[in-house]
Parts: C-alpha cells; structure tokens; sequence
C-alpha cells in the first residue's frame, strides 16, 4: 500500500496531507481535516449530500479517489462565507424561502447551487431542476429549494446575517479546520 | 476496500510501462466513478492502481480536418457536454452526453472510462455506434483501431486486450444532411440507467428512400448493440410510418435483455420494438419537414 503525500487548497488555505492511495476525499475533509459540513449520504455517488467544488466543478467527495485532487482547489460549504458573516445571497435565500426542512442535504445542494450560479447566473426554473438533479432531499422539500435559487440569482451580493439568526444557533458553530486532527 | 499502490503516469507510454510491469494485477484510474465503487464492492481488486489524470495527451476534443472528431479517452463527460467542437460535429452528440447521470459525475466521469466498463446500460455506447465511432487503442505493438460495432464482447468484457490502453474516440465526417436522435425510456427517475434507450442517424435520397441507417440500443443486451437486421430491412426502402410498423418487431429478437427493476425481458423487448419505432419516426417526421 502506497501513501502519498497531497497537496492542495481547501477553502483558500493550503493543506499537505499524506494518505494512503485508498482514502476517499470525503474522509479527508471530514477525518484528518475535521471540516464536518460536508456530509455522507449514500457513499455511491448518487444523493449529492458529499458534493465539494473542486477546481470550479461539483464532484462527490464520497466515491472522488483523494490522490486525484492533489493540486487542485477544494471548496466545502465552510468556505462560501467568512466566519459571522456576511452569508452568500443562496444562503441567506435557503434561510428566507425555508429551503431546508432537516438540514442534512443543505450543504450539498448549496455547493451544487453555487456551481450552478457561477456557471448560469440567471438560470430557468428547468435549468435548475435539471442541474440539481443530482442532489436529493428525502425530505421532498424541493420546491423551496429550487424557489432559493432562484430568488438567490436576483440577489445581488453577500448578504448580513438576518437578524436573531444568530441568537438561535450562536454566532458561527463551525468546527475549526484541523481540531479533530489534533 | 484491498489496499493498493497507485503510480501516476506522466504519459501514455510510462501508463503502458506501468501496466506492462504489473501485468493482470494493474488496473488503469481515470475519473474513479466505476472503479472506486467496484473496488468497494470487491469486484475489481487490483495490487496496483495506474492515474491516468495526468496524462495531458489522452485529453482534449479536436475536429479533424476531413469532418471528423476525435476525443481524448481521459476528456470528462461534462467536457463532451459543453464543447463547441461536439455541437458542431453532432449537436446530438451534445444531447446525448448532457443526458448522462447528473451534472457531478459527468464532470468526474471520463468518455474513455465509459467505453472500457461496458456497461450495457450507459448513455454514450448507443450514441457512438450510430455515428460509426471508432476506438484508438495503444500497446507494445503500436496502435490500432477498434469499430465501436464489435468494441463490446460480452457483460463488462471489451475488444482492448492486456496490455492496451484506450486512448481516443474517433468519429467519421456524417453524411451531409443525416439526421440523429437520442431517446431513452425513464419509467423511474430522470438520473436512472435506461429500460431501453435507442439512438439513430438517418439520411433519405430525394426519392424518400433510405440511404444511411443506424440503429443502435442500450440496456438492451449484454452489450449496447446495434440492430444490423433492423437496419438492413430498411436500407434502400421508401420509409413510411407504416414500414417503420412492419420492421421495428424485428427488432424483439435482435435484443436479449435481462430481467430486472426496470422490467421483465419479456417488457423490454417490446419496449425496444416501442421506441425503434418512435425513434425512427420522429426522424422520418424531421426528414419531412414536419
């Protein structure tokens, strides 16, 4: 068994991680990075909840090979907003148009919506539903989601925290990079 | 998952060495999406593992000067997808790749990594044998061109030997003014594998006669395949909704399906003859201007 060691940018900081040539992307940002945002659905590449951005492109982190992303650009859904905001407008539109109902998908259709808005900013309502094809909400709440991205696409740029957000949950509950490593 | 080494190939020849060195214990890597899972699975459970990802000369989409297009094996579907080249060579082509699993693992997935899996069920085979593709293999012995009517063997099984890599798709210049299409039928969901799925490319002489034919299905057989008795039943023929009627049940004992989810081999069958039908009526209907 081989180990190699990786280079890469996750979320705009440099990472060096060695790993052995099975480990999976997806245990990577979540294990040795301790970035948990990005979730595990069905580990086949099929529900979308592990979708990352890699090099401008949606991948599943669940069946994406970590020595394939040495060198690249990874962007999970810790690296949309800077920590206590402001949120992007398809953040803020999922909190405002109730595009979540248990959360678990929420990371993964936010990234495939943000590469989706960076590729057609203006995008039909078809347009939406075929791109977010990929990424499925057992909760079947998805008329609010595609209702977020399309109020997201006429929202111009970042967005403050809505008010009393931050009471609810406390101001930015993420687990910092790295602290499971440590 | 068994444990393995991975070796990142720099070039065709240096994967081909390393394939070389590590004979039937090496497995090429190009998007991951089939092998990671059939890895998992226990399937496939190669010592050695040889990247391809960085293999600049097995990516790209060129036109060729006689009409033609070539396409690097390593190239994403997404790329196939979005690619003005595609469009202009077959705007079909465009359709066909767009319609393949979703958005994410088109942008992981390769078209050459398709076509060595041989599965019977994917979108691209069907498309390729209807527009006369051709597979560019390498080995020890040089190069060689493989049909794609004759690429598929068996299940899984292909005419690229040990020893060889896939290195490029190759398409013919299509006759001026053939048409094409690509359906495929979705009883489930939109990102399921096909019940059966049909491609075409169909060209008429000015007397409304057939001239070129292709009819090609997926998920229809061990191997996408195409229907040479369908085909041949309607070359030179006037083509009329009501000969498309007579022919397309042929096609029921040209398949041979399996049973499964998506149905008995019995439904599929018919389900076959159903969308040759509709296949080839709505490019009859195109060819008249309707």
């Amino acid at each position: 068994m081989s180990t190699h060691q990786l280079r890469f940018t996750l979320n705009g900081q440099s990472q060096e991680v060695s790993v052995p040539a099975h480990r999976r992307l997806i245990d990577v940002i979540r294990e040795d990075l301790g970035l948990t945002g990005t979730k595990e659905g069905c580990s086949v590449g099929v529900c979308g909840a592990c979708t990352v951005i890699v090099d401008g492109n949606t991948q599943s982190a669940c069946i994406m090979p970590a020595i394939l992303v040495d060198g690249c650009a990874i962007t999970t859904i810790e690296g949309l907003s800077p920590e206590g905001g402001p949120l992007t407008p398809l953040q803020d539109a999922f909190i405002r148009h109730g595009g979540f109902q248990c959360g678990i998908c929420t990371p993964g259709q936010i990234m495939a919506a943000t590469a989706l808005l960076s590729e057609i900013p203006h995008p039909t309502e078809l347009q939406v539903k075929q791109y977010m094809m990929g990424n499925l909400c057992r909760c079947t709440g998805y008329y609010k989601i595609v209702e977020s991205i399309l109020a997201a696409a006429e929202t111009p740029g970042p967005v403050p925290i809505p008010e009393g957000a931050a009471g609810l949950a406390g101001p930015a509950q993420r687990i910092a990079g790295g602290q499971r490593n440590a | 998952m068994r444990e393995f080494d991975y070796h990142p190939a720099k070039s065709a020849a240096e994967a081909l060495d390393l394939l070389g060195r590590y004979g039937d214990d090496a497995h090429f890597l190009a998007g991951g999406t089939s092998l990671m899972l059939m890895m998992q699975q226990g399937l496939v459970q190669p010592g050695h593992v040889v990247g391809l990802r960085d293999v600049q000369e097995l990516r790209g989409i060129r036109p060729l000067p006689n009409g033609g297009l070539e396409i690097g094996a390593m190239t994403t579907h997404r790329q196939v997808e979005l690619a003005p080249a595609t469009a202009a060579y077959s705007p079909t082509l465009s359709e066909n790749f767009s319609r393949i699993a979703t958005v994410r693992i088109r942008n992981q997935a390769t078209i050459g990594g398709n076509l060595v899996h041989a599965d019977p069920a994917q979108d691209p085979p069907p498309m390729l044998l209807a527009l006369d593709a051709e597979a560019v293999v390498s080995g020890s012995g040089g190069q060689r061109t493989i049909p794609l009517d004759g690429f598929f063997e068996d299940f899984f099984q292909t005419a690229v030997q040990e020893g060889e890599l896939l290195t490029a798709i190759r398409f013919p210049k299509q006759p001026d003014g053939v048409r094409t299409t690509y359906v495929k039928f979705l009883p489930r969901t939109e990102d399921d594998y096909a019940t059966v799925s049909v491609a075409a490319a169909l060209k008429l002489d000015s007397a409304g006669r057939c001239e070129h034919i292709r009819v090609a299905l997926g998920s229809a057989a061990p191997v996408p395949l195409r229907v040479h008795k369908v085909e041949n039943a309607l070359q030179g023929q006037q083509l009329t909704t009501a000969l498309i009627d007579d022919v397309a049940p042929s096609v029921r004992d040209e398949v041979d399906p399996i049973s499964d989810v998506r149905g008995s081999a019995n439904y599929k069958r018919e389900m076959a003859r159903v969308w040759v039908g509709r296949a080839l009526k709505a490019l009859l209907e195109q060819a008249n201007g309707k």
